[in-house]
């Protein structure tokens, strides 16, 4: 009788996975680093609001870029940039049509003393720092955007050999936040923290000292039928999701 | 087909290779010495902690290393003080780095070849009146000679082919921190991937042929020994 019960009991366990299996189902999302946080944050809210699951991988999106065309397990991508979602577009391993910018960063030049950082950015004309952090130009989006403004306030030349470069913005801000470099140029998303400003100084770069950074989101082929990666694309446009990561630092 | 800042990658990481591995030998001989003779109780924590860099990561050693070193970090402090201002993002500060990160790869050849002499050699050379310094450096050095030439190839390759440890503290600098691996690592990234082919491409061919090269030589260097 006993035993009897146990089987029961099996069976009805496994009925349940399997039923809970077939409403739910589960998504790998690439995500770029910048956006690692903020993507925590909103893959609850959609995990309560679809019963879907989403797992994040964080890292660079060159390096995603890669892996996706090597056959990585991903059926989403969220780059940190808008031009590798469109080179994997046409390269025919994006879903058409799919391609949308889910956020735009923001630039922010960050230091942990209280004084240094001006309302202006004219601390960068001056002589009171001796490294400035940046990330690599060439491999991040946020990089690039800091030399642009360089050059837009002309101040290029004078800080030229003053300059330290992260591989990504998230080593940017390591370099700041350890004190190796007196400010860096930042993501408005590591400068917010709970809804707060990191504590220091800071300018919050206008935009129209850099080309936008927009950050476009992919359903990729290997995503084309699976449930949770199209409602997680849906997700991403809600109303919900975009005050989430407006509270995170990002504009739209 | 490459950039001059490639070049200059090279050039940089063929230095830091040559000038860590010198001061690898210069400090894991007499460590590796000391190792192999001594009976202190301190002996196994130090062995212990010579061949810790072989457990941490290279990124998480060089986080450390980023830390410690900076303004913020003890040594950092130490380093202020002496005038020396701080090591992250610059050379000097690399080759500290290669050294704490290829330490066991030169204490280890040496090590073995210490023990594998034996106290023999240095008893026959006491009893011929040779001081122990006399002795080390007439009858212990030429007898462990292979094992200095293991422990120079290991380390010299090790510090090429060191990329973490370099990423987190180095900050990318042309000319004085950005070296090879890092270099290939940004072309592989920024999707310069020909770039990144004709760089990978050339360090394996050279250190092929330097490892080659010196195990032929380590060959012929035990055949004349024995």
């Amino acid at each position: 009788m006993v035993r009897r019960n146990w089987i029961w009991c099996w069976s009805l366990l496994w009925l349940g996975l399997a039923a809970h299996g077939a409403g739910a189902a589960e998504v790998h999302v690439a995500v770029a680093a910048n956006f690692s946080g903020t993507m925590k944050v909103l893959s609850r809210v959609f995990e309560q609001e679809s019963g879907h699951q989403a797992r994040i991988i964080t890292g660079a999106t060159g390096k995603f870029y890669a892996q996706i065309k090597n056959g990585a397990p991903f059926q989403v991508l969220l780059a940190a940039d808008a031009q590798t979602p469109l080179l994997l577009e046409q390269e025919g391993f994006v879903v058409p049509g799919s391609r949308f910018t889910y956020a735009v960063g923001r630039l922010v030049l960050w230091s942990k003393q209280t004084d240094l950082v001006d309302a202006q950015g004219d601390v960068l004309r001056s002589a009171r720092f001796k490294r400035l952090a940046i990330a690599d130009p060439r491999l991040a989006p946020y990089g690039a955007a800091s030399v642009q403004v360089l050059e837009h306030m002309k101040v290029m030349a004078q800080v030229k050999d003053r300059l330290v470069q992260g591989d990504s913005v998230a080593q940017a801000y390591q370099f700041v936040a350890s004190g190796n470099a007196e400010l860096g140029f930042i993501a408005s998303s590591q400068w917010v923290v709970n809804g707060q400003p990191l504590a220091g100084s800071s300018w919050l770069v206008p935009q129209s000292l850099h080309s936008p950074l927009r950050q476009d989101a992919v359903l990729l082929t290997s995503g084309q039928a699976n449930p949770a990666a199209i409602a997680l694309m849906g997700f991403l446009q809600s109303p919900r999701a975009r005050a989430v990561m407006r509270e995170h630092g990002y504009t739209h | 087909m490459l950039s001059p800042q490639d070049w200059m990658a090279i050039g940089l990481t063929l230095r830091l290779a040559a000038i860590s591995t010198l001061v690898l030998l210069l400090i894991a001989s007499p460590l590796a010495w000391w190792l192999a003779r001594s009976r202190s109780p301190w002996r196994a924590p130090v062995a212990a902690l010579t061949s810790l860099p072989l457990v941490l990561p290279p990124t998480v050693l060089g986080f450390y290393l980023l830390v410690t070193l900076g303004p913020e970090g003890p040594l950092g402090h130490l380093t202020l003080l002496l005038g020396l201002g701080t090591l992250p993002f610059s050379f000097a500060g690399l080759v500290v780095g290669s050294v704490v990160y290829s330490l066991p790869f030169a204490v280890q050849p040496l090590l073995h070849a210490f023990q594998n002499m034996g106290n023999r050699p240095l008893e026959l050379a006491a009893t011929l009146r040779a001081s122990p310094l006399d002795a080390f450096f007439t009858v212990a050095l030429p007898l462990a000679w292979p094992g200095f030439v293991s422990a120079a190839v290991l380390s010299f390759a090790h510090t090429i082919g060191e990329f973490g440890m370099v990423l987190m503290m180095g900050g990318n600098i042309p000319g004085q921190t950005q070296v090879l691996s890092t270099q290939i690592y940004g072309h592989v990234e920024a999707m310069a991937y020909s770039q990144a082919h004709t760089l990978a491409a050339g360090m394996l061919v050279f250190s092929f042929v330097v490892l080659l090269g010196l195990n032929l030589l380590q060959k012929r260097g035990l055949r004349m020994g024995s």
